[in-house]
């Protein structure tokens, strides 16, 4: 069970949360992109092992939905990850 | 009281407490401090279980939880499936019984099955239970091849508990490199929690007689937990085993002795900053013919029982080692009484110092055990030499062995640490830690009571959760002890006829091993899938590292290169009770009621789930009614008269700011910002993949604030959807959501009397239809209560949704029926409410809507916006239309016989073919209205396909049905709109 910070509770059981996926593109403008890249960004999502950025809800908290950078390999949260999602 | 086999004095029981249980029936005596294991021994019962597969007999091989094969069954107060009798806590009236035999463990008729071994070989099951079907021979297997029943009934006494703790050190085995560490970190003034899973603390030291600074080990160990008790930063649990360690230094510890004599056990959910796991280690098996057969136990084993619990596994003994760890037995047992006739050890030099222990005991070196006599207790061995082949048989009652040890490296690699081959001790020990923790002592692959106290004293050194370091100041000087060892796998087994168990557990022989190799299943991985090898309650604690050494050695490569199963949780078996804690029975998933429940119940209702946890009524049956009968009722009082549903459990939010408009353009297929405040609009989500996610309503309170309804399966999922959006695509707009799914209940007022029941009731509301029409609302008073009422309908009838808080709920709805009693008022149940809605056609999520159809599938085309460029799934909606492949669109069932029902799922074929399916039934119930059957059906091509007729293909029948339009009555909804 990890443990995971909420910006707003600090520190609380992953039970508290619910997983939103891994980050992925931004969701482009339907009009403006092709059929392939819209199939993309529908189903393209980052799954490596190591640092991944993703999305969490404290759905039995606070409501937040918030970002952090996990390892996958080890679970370690990085509190400074080297670059924005 | 006298045990057969009890020494005269000695042990850590307590002499003076006797106590009584039974086993199989049959009562026996023990003592305070016994287990299950040990009181067994000293009564002299030597068959205690039979094998998974071959029903061969059984007895106690070690002395806790490394035993693989002592299962036995609780019963009555205690009663609880499958438990090792080497870790049950003897207790007075414990009653016990054998698993796995019928009709007794002496005389088991299951036992033929080793006759016919041979047709049961490894990989049996997949190989020949796949035709024609794996569950015509499931019933037999599970049968003959029994664990323990699980208990009927929830234990009688007590409950079981959860808690949370939060600690700087948590330091699991309380062994001399856990009381140690412990020492060290309690003094420094941390926070410390130390857990162990013996009865006692000591570890080792309880079953070896060594000296520390001159005097008995466990005179360290008794001032050294005196010390602790008295530390309130120390919290010391014994007979409680840490079987997880879980992401984030979590560690998942079960108490089974608690102070609390009320609580059954307890569940401990430990987050610390440091974890020091000094979990021992595990003596490894030999692998030999008849390695499983009674009275051959571990060397170790036989030791702890004669130190720890005064008794004596047997008279006349055979010892057989690969290692030099049994010949600081030899003073120990012989003091016991216990004659040994040899050591026999497959090495070809020992040290002098090692062999100066035996103490004149014959030693034969290079040879090894070819094979034990005896089916239900030894009674000889046969030594080889591995020099010259030659035989010799040896009379005994017992044959302790030792293959080695294996360090417990369980909760390191299930914290994700690696682990590496070492071959000074011919095992696997901790390589890299990923979490924070360390491995100190016999887990750690130090054997030594000297090296393990400088062992732990250095490692503790670098450790620091706290701002004092960690140092022990005085000296540990202790009893020399030597160890090495020479690996063996095995010995030879070629051409062998008998069984030779590596994974006595599973009945995993040798002849599996080498079957599974042959037919290429040379993974380590799926050696164990292949034979069950390392599988089961044990996890291969005692042979595992066997099976790994006989796949590196038939491989001929490195046991690193084999490597390991993984370890996996939970490292003893635990109850279910200790995982769940209090959360039992109707606390698991608690029921979500409205406030009107007590009133259903009163009034007859049949309570169901209706989703999301809601318990509902479903009918409220009068006398005898049946449930058609009572269904019919409450849809005619509807369609004539009026009825009245209690639409609590419909999901609801109010949004506010300046942006909820273009927010509900972009959530809804269709545009919502148009709407003038009270009024409101039918609206349909869908998912960004062009799937149908939910439908309900949106209503405009004003400029900036609005209110929607969702369906109440769905209500959670659609509040963390519309969230996620606004957190993430839309952080830049204002709008603020809050959930009143609870804050707001509703009366559903239905039915054509529906507005001259709301007349009655004192209102300050116009209820005509020209100044309140449909989807619209209006906010005031009735009955005396605020309310805020809705035009909406989900059943075809004039309706009003008539939302106040739960506090006025009961009160409204007794008022609505009070009045309502002149207008013949029934309520409505989910069931009446459920035929309404298909009469209408209205659609159903989870019933039309099934995660495979759009809204043109449904007929819905006027809901998709032709005017907005982008909204949620649009683009996807469009992209897989344009393939140009068939769907399947809803239609109307008209079954041609009026009294045919067409169970719902019912799959329709092409003429009624048993061919590929071209659709199928979504629901059909009883229409009051039409007085005949009516269905609904996703039907591939069904918009075209109107008055054709659909076959729907039962077993063994046709029911033949005309395709309509979806809708049964009021086709052009007048009657909702009068
Ligand atoms: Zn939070």
């Amino acid at each position: 069970m990890l443990l995971i910070h909420c910006p707003f509770c600090k520190n609380r059981n992953e039970t508290e949360f619910v997983y939103g996926g891994p980050v992925g593109a931004n969701r482009p403008d339907p009009n403006l992109v092709s059929d392939e890249e819209w199939v993309d960004y529908l189903t393209m999502v980052p799954n490596p092992m190591g640092p991944v950025y993703e999305r969490w809800w404290h759905a039995r908290g606070c409501d937040q939905w918030f970002i952090i950078c996990r390892d996958t390999v080890t679970h370690e949260i990085l509190e400074n990850p080297s670059e924005e999602p | 009281m006298k045990n057969l086999n009890r020494l005269e004095s000695g042990g850590r029981i307590d002499r003076s407490k006797s106590l009584s249980f039974s086993f199989n029936g049959k009562l026996y005596y023990g003592f305070e401090g016994d287990t299950l294991a040990s009181a067994m021994l000293a009564n002299g019962l030597h068959v205690i279980a039979r094998s998974f597969k071959y029903h061969r007999p059984r007895g106690i091989i070690g002395s806790g939880v490394e035993d693989p094969a002592s299962l036995i069954e609780l019963l009555e107060e205690e009663a609880s499936g499958n438990n090792l009798c080497t870790n049950v806590k003897l207790k007075e009236g414990l009653k016990a019984k054998s698993i796995n035999c019928w009709p007794s463990v002496d005389f088991d008729v299951g036992a033929v099955v080793q006759y016919f071994a041979k047709f049961v070989p490894a990989g049996f099951y997949y190989k020949t239970f796949k035709w024609p079907t794996w569950h015509l021979f499931e019933p037999f297997i599970r049968r003959a091849a029994g664990l323990a029943s699980a208990p009927k009934e929830p234990p009688k006494k007590g409950h079981f508990e959860s808690r949370n703790a939060h600690t700087d050190f948590l330091i699991i085995g309380a062994g001399p490199a856990g009381l140690l560490a412990t020492l060290m970190a309690a003094r420094s003034g941390a926070k410390v929690f130390l857990v162990d899973q013996n009865t006692e603390a000591g570890g080792s030291l309880l079953s070896l007689k060594l000296n520390i600074n001159q005097k008995p080990a466990m005179a360290w160990v008794e001032s050294a937990v005196k010390e602790i008790a008295n530390m309130s930063n120390v919290t010391h649990l014994q007979d409680s085993t840490a079987w997880a360690y879980r992401e984030h230094n979590l560690v998942i510890i079960n108490e089974r002795e608690v102070e609390n004599v009320s609580i059954i056990e307890r569940s401990w959910r430990v987050r610390a900053k440091n974890i020091i796991i000094a979990t021992g280690a595990i003596e490894r098996s030999l692998v030999f013919p008849n390695n499983d057969r009674p009275g051959v136990m571990l060397a170790s084993a036989v030791l702890t029982f004669v130190n720890r619990y005064s008794v004596k596994p047997g008279d006349n003994m055979v010892l057989f080692t690969n290692n030099d760890s049994v010949y600081s037995y030899i003073k120990d047992l012989k003091t016991a009484g216990i004659n040994i006739l040899a050591i026999v050890d497959s090495r070809k030099h020992i040290a002098s110092a090692v062999l100066a222990e035996a103490q004149n005991v014959r030693v034969v070196l290079n040879s090894i055990i070819r094979n034990v006599n005896g089916y239900k207790k030894v009674n000889s061995v046969v030594v080889q030499s591995l020099v010259d082949k030659e035989l010799e048989t040896i009379p005994c009652d017992l044959l302790a062995h030792s293959g080695g040890w294996n360090p417990v490296v369980h909760l390191h690699s299930q914290s994700r640490g690696t682990i590496k081959f070492n071959d000074r001790i011919a095992s696997f020990v901790p390589d890299q830690f990923i979490q924070n923790s360390i491995s100190i002592g016999a887990c750690n692959g130090t054997f030594t009571l000297n090296e393990i106290f400088n062992e732990t004293k250095s490692l503790l050194c670098g450790v620091s959760a706290h701002s004092k370091p960690l140092v022990y100041e005085g000296k540990l000087e202790c009893s020399k002890q030597s160890y090495s060892i020479e690996a063996l796998w095995s010995i030879d087994l070629s051409k062998e006829k008998n069984k030779a168990f590596f994974d006595i557990q599973n009945d995993v022989t040798h002849d599996d091993i080498q079957l599974a190799l042959t037919e290429g299943y040379s993974n380590i991985e799926h050696v164990k899938r292949y034979t069950t090898g390392g599988m089961g309650f044990d996890q291969g604690k005692t042979g595992n590292v066997n099976i790994i050494g006989m796949v590196a050695k038939e491989q001929g490569i490195d046991l690193d290169d084999v490597g390991t199963t993984t370890f996996r949780s939970p490292f003893i078996p635990v109850s279910f009770g200790s995982i769940n804690g209090v959360r039992e029975g109707s606390v698991v998933l608690p029921f979500r009621h409205t406030p009107i429940t007590k009133w259903n119940l009163e009034n007859g209702a049949f309570m169901y789930e209706a989703g999301a946890r809601w318990r509902r009524p479903g009918y409220f049956p009068i006398g005898g009614e049946s449930f058609q009968q009572a269904v019919n009722r409450e849809c005619h009082a509807v369609r004539t008269g009026v009825g009245v549903y209690d639409g609590s459990p419909l999901g609801k939010f109010e949004l506010k700011g300046e942006n909820v408009g273009e927010f509900l353009d972009l959530i809804y297929t269709n545009i919502i910002s148009s709407l003038e405040p009270g009024n409101g609009r039918y609206g349909l989500m869908l998912t960004d993949d062009g799937l149908i996610f939910d439908d309900g309503v949106a209503f405009r309170i004003d400029k900036h604030r609005w209110f929607i309804s969702t369906s109440s399966g769905h209500s959670d999922a659609v509040y963390q959807h519309m969230l996620k959006i606004l957190a993430f695509d839309h952080p830049e707009w204002d709008v603020k959501i809050t959930n009143i799914t609870n804050q707001w209940n509703n009366a559903t007022i239905c039915g054509p009397l529906a507005r001259k029941l709301l007349k009655k009731l004192e209102t300050d509301i116009a209820y005509d239809n020209g100044s309140f029409p449909f989807m619209t609302f209006r906010e005031g008073h009735i009955a005396d209560i605020p309310a805020r009422i809705i035009r909406v309908s989900f059943t075809g009838e004039l309706s009003f949704e008539i939302n106040v808080s739960p506090r006025n709920m009961l009160v409204l709805w007794e008022r609505i029926i009070e009045e309502g009693t002149e207008f013949g008022i029934l309520p409505v149940g989910s069931e009446a409410s459920h035929v309404l809605r298909v009469e209408k056609g209205f659609l159903s999520l989870g019933h039309e809507v099934d995660g495979t159809v759009d809204p043109y599938d449904l007929g819905m085309d006027w809901l998709m916006s032709k005017k907005k460029l982008d909204y949620i799934g649009k683009r996807s909606v469009h992209l897989r239309r344009s393939l140009g492949k068939v769907r399947k669109e809803l239609v109307g069932l008209l079954p041609n016989n009026p009294n045919d029902a067409i169970p719902e799922g019912a799959p329709i074929t092409p003429d009624g073919k048993k061919v590929a399916t071209e659709g199928f039934t979504t629901a059909c119930v009883w229409s009051v209205v039409n007085e005949r059957w009516v269905g609904l059906a996703l039907l591939e091509n069904g918009h075209n396909r109107h008055g054709e007729e659909a076959c729907v293909r039962m077993k063994d029948e046709i029911i033949r049905a005309k395709i309509t339009k979806p809708v049964f009555h009021d086709s052009d909804g007048k009657l909702l709109r009068s």
